[in-house]
């Protein structure tokens, strides 16, 4: 048994961390049929860690001040030794690059190659949202592009004025999304080729438009009902780089660059417990079973068992230290959930989940994992059974009363409040304010009205200004933004 | 199928350039930052980082997002006693527990500071921005000192124009002479032996003195082959590098603290006094700062007192010359010390005691100055202490003078100083 052990040194090498690898996709592969893209698997320094965090873990970025502030605060606190960084970071791309961070111990290099290199890669390969929202083969290109065509621009028209575009734009990454429409999909040539035809097509466009004005009248204006856009919009990246008037093309295309990239993160926003999830369910049951065929002792499994359960603790709400719920830890535990009602099923999970009770469990979790986000994946899978170990409870704040309520437990009556509770919660839709391009005034002064649907009766944070300031920055006329709740008044928010 | 790749020693610095943008963009905010920790530091303790803090506020992103308000639900884990239906108190302040998920720039309300710490060289950028130093000199002090190469002995190796003449050419007459003095020791005793033949009358043609006389042939042209020089002989200048200077400086810093001079004087001085503090700090090894400050006497302070005491009354300058003088002389023998001197003073003085100073000045002082710079701090017309200086700048190059309306007419003070050390 023990001449299979792999290495039982803490130490790690090249030779060592290719066994691993070997290793781990023949278990991958072979045992547990995950599909992943091909691994490029990078050892870097603590400092480049650093460096790939700043810029929101992209391999290659453009330059931008707030990477910059991003990097002095994770510089500051890692030196301080208030945080550890992270083990590993890995990018949703063809082939899968993985970072490892060379201080860590041979373990830990294994738990990340397990975790990163079969989970997140198998997660990015088969999930539905990131098969629609991004193009894994051609990412790396389009940052290539993004980052010379926006240093291009630095040089022509002026870092300032790059800035000042990109922060108007970084202002708005999350509302650059068109949620029912897939997006075309990218590659570097024929980016390049498009853009100069576009440049050139959609100022022709855009003047197209304002020049079919009639002299303004007052007739004109007043009767001027009809709202345009016909629908309201929600893509406010997308309705921008189309219809502001006084944009230049290289403007347009750097609106387009911001919200591309948003684009691209738009799938890990919903998949935050589902992803992590997945990633720590495989890379337990890897290593598990690489102890089961003898392959690594028992040192090795302490220590990765130690940070395993690091990384899933759920302190409880009223713990010093508690931050919300670990969606690590809800991960894990749902897709354990998952496995144990195909293997082991009870009374209730038949009575729950009769489509999945005593199934494949191979099967099941890999269709889950295909066609779901986090608000469906807990609406269609947390169990009773979890909800009972998590102690789980929904609690309501109503600003009209005095108290809070305490509106579900984890109980018969409580379970599908519950569940409907946490899913909710994990719905981006309320989670981020429904804003949207309502009415442009085309006829009179251009100005753009956006509205804000109110969901719950929850107003808008302090940050509302400042936003109007941005998006009149990049509409170039007067923007005013109303808010309409739900007994269908609407009120003037801000204007500027 | 999985590739490895060992990135390590790519670069490290990836995240200059967007560090660099993020500190050009609260410039205004970080120079008044470091002003203030300037005002704070000792001027001899100019040579860290700092750590300074920006309110979170200015620094954070916005992003549309919700506010307190409305109604909302949240899921939290481990429930001990709560039953449905039951009412809670509402968390004091934002919700210890409150406020769990969402996104994290929402907690970016709040008096928090972003606080982050300025390399050293960041710092004295910032310090330095508005003085108007030539980026030559602005290098030269931010800059680790420089290492100068000292003669170290000799090596056998080097390049050519490091060759030493001397030095190889005696190496080579020892060469020389060790390697012929075999031969000419033979050489001796065969001609001693010939002698000796020959006065026992031995014919000249006899066969043992043709032999003899054929070795010593043969000898000589084995002497005069050998080599007038040798690449073994050549020895080269060695060289090591070591930080340079190794002598002292005494720098005297001398200040009006007549009531005139305000907290806002009192700063610019001391920039004034830093930027020559940098200026030797980079030169000599060892500095001494002596602080005198006076009004009508002069005294010798330490530097807390001398920046933020104050005093009132009249102005006698030359008190403080005096005490200068008196100073050097007792502590300060200017033929081991570099003796420099950073004046600054609202103007303001005794008409009559304008002229003791020139007098003490170009007879004392300005003997024993490496260079004496004096600003003067004043909106108003210049008075008799200025037009007593003028005359003193005339007659010594290394005295400087300048009127100094904000911090950029700082650094002209100092230009002959640092244009000598360019050189």
């Amino acid at each position: 048994m023990t001449d299979r052990l792999i290495s039982d040194s803490s130490e790690w090498s090249f030779s060592l961390l290719e066994r691993f690898d070997t290793e781990i996709a023949r278990i991958a592969q072979g045992v547990y049929a995950l599909d992943t893209y091909a691994n490029q698997i990078e050892v870097i320094s603590s400092e480049q860690m650093i460096d790939a965090y700043s810029s929101v873990g992209l391999p290659i970025n453009y330059h931008h001040w707030s990477f910059g502030k991003q990097f002095v605060a994770m510089e500051q606190t890692y030196r301080r030794g208030q945080m550890g960084l992270a083990y590993e970071i890995v990018i949703n791309s063809d082939p899968c690059i993985a970072y490892l961070m060379e201080e860590n111990s041979l373990p830990m290099q294994a738990l990340v190659i397990a975790h990163a290199c079969y989970g997140h890669n198998s997660f990015f390969k088969g999930n539905y949202l990131f098969r629609t929202w991004t193009n894994a083969d051609a990412i790396i290109d389009y940052l290539v592009f993004a980052r010379k065509y926006i240093a291009e621009c630095e040089e022509r028209y002026g870092e300032e004025e790059v800035e000042l575009l990109l922060d108007s734009c970084h202002a708005l990454m999350n509302h650059g999304v068109d949620r029912y429409k897939r997006p075309a999909p990218l590659t570097m040539a024929e980016e390049q080729k498009r853009q100069e035809e576009r440049e050139a097509y959609l100022q022709s466009q855009i003047n197209d438009l304002w020049r079919t004005l009639p002299i303004s009248t007052e007739e004109a204006c007043n009767n001027g009902q009809e709202r345009w856009p016909d629908e309201p919009q929600e893509n406010l990246l997308y309705f921008i780089e189309k219809n502001a008037p006084l944009l230049d093309h290289w403007q347009r295309e750097v609106v387009r660059i911001v919200r591309k990239i948003g684009q691209y993160f738009y799938p890990q926003r919903q998949t935050q417990v589902m992803n992590e999830g997945w990633a720590t369910f495989w890379h337990y049951t890897l290593l598990n079973h690489l102890y089961d065929e003898g392959l690594v002792c028992d040192g090795f499994m302490i220590e990765f068992l130690q940070s395993h359960t690091n990384v899933v603790m759920q302190p409880p709400f009223d713990a010093p230290h508690y931050h919300g719920i670990n969606p690590y830890a809800l991960g894990f535990s749902m897709m354990r959930d998952i496995r144990r009602i195909c293997e082991e099923p009870t009374e209730e999970d038949h009575y729950w989940f009769p489509d999945i009770a005593g199934r494949n469990w191979l099967q099941v979790l890999d269709f889950a994992m295909r066609n779901f986000k986090d608000e469906s994946f807990i609406a269609q899978y947390l169990s009773p059974r979890l909800m009972r170990e998590l102690h789980l409870f929904a609690i309501r704040d109503d600003d009209r009363e005095d108290t809070l309520e305490i509106t579900a437990i984890h109980e018969e009556a409580g379970y599908r409040t519950l569940r409907q509770a946490l899913a909710d919660q994990y719905n981006l839709g309320n989670r981020e304010p429904n804003v949207q391009v309502f009415n442009v005034d085309r006829r009179g002064d251009r100005s753009l009205t956006l509205r804000h649907f109110q969901h719950n009766r929850r107003p808008l944070g302090e940050t509302t200004e400042e936003m109007l300031r941005h998006i009149r920055h990049l509409w170039g006329f007067t923007t005013r933004l109303e808010s309409l709740d739900e007994q269908g008044r609407v009120q003037l928010v801000g204007e500027c | 199928m999985s590739h490895f790749i060992d990135r390590r020693l790519n670069g490290r610095n990836k995240s200059a350039v967007n560090r660099g943008r993020f500190i050009r963009r609260y410039k205004s905010q970080l120079k008044r930052l470091v002003a203030d920790a300037v005002g704070r530091r000792s001027i001899t303790d100019m040579d860290s980082g700092e750590k300074v803090g920006i309110p979170s506020k200015d620094v954070s992103e916005p992003v549309f997002h919700h506010s307190q308000g409305g109604t909302r639900e949240m899921v939290h884990p481990g429930n001990k006693e709560f039953l449905p239906g039951d009412r809670i108190e509402r968390p004091e302040g934002d919700g210890g527990s409150g406020s769990g998920q969402g996104s994290a720039s929402e907690s970016g309300q709040g008096e928090d500071d972003f606080v982050f710490e300025l390399s050293r060289e960041e710092f004295m950028d910032l310090l330095f921005d508005d003085l108007e130093l030539p980026n030559l000199v602005r290098n030269q002090l931010i800059g680790t000192t420089e290492l100068k190469p000292v003669r170290a002995g000799f090596t056998t190796d080097g390049a050519p124009s490091a060759i030493d003449v001397v030095r190889s050419l005696k190496g080579a007459i020892a060469r020389r002479t060790a390697l012929g003095a075999p031969h000419r020791a033979r050489i001796r005793e065969l001609e001693e032996e010939i002698d000796v033949l020959l006065t026992v009358g031995v014919d000249e043609d006899d066969a043992r003195i043709l032999d003899m006389r054929e070795e010593i042939d043969r000898l000589e042209t084995r002497l005069s082959a050998l080599p007038f020089i040798d690449t073994f002989d050549l020895r080269y200048q060695a060289f090591a590098q070591r930080p340079e200077p190794t002598s002292k400086a005494v720098m005297l810093c001398i200040m009006d603290v007549s009531g005139s001079m305000d907290r806002i004087r009192k700063n610019l001085a001391k920039r004034f006094f830093i930027l020559l503090y940098l200026f030797l700090k980079r030169n000599y090894k060892k500095i001494d700062v002596v602080f005198v400050r006076h009004h009508t006497i002069a005294q010798e302070v330490d530097e807390q007192e001398f920046f933020y005491s104050r005093e009132t009354g009249g102005t006698v300058v030359s008190s403080a010359l005096n005490l200068a003088y008196d100073l050097l002389r007792e502590r300060y023998d200017s033929n081991v010390w570099n003796i420099y001197c950073a004046q600054a003073s609202d103007g303001d003085n005794w008409d009559s005691d304008s002229t003791i100073c020139r007098e003490i000045l170009n007879e004392k002082l300005m003997p024993l100055m490496r260079y004496y710079a004096y600003v003067e701090i004043t909106p108003r017309q210049h008075q008799s202490l200025w037009l007593a200086y003028q005359e003193v700048k005339a007659l010594h190059p290394n005295f400087a003078m300048q009127e100094i309306a904000d911090a950029q007419d700082i650094y002209p003070v100092f230009r002959e100083l640092f244009k000598r050390q360019e050189a």
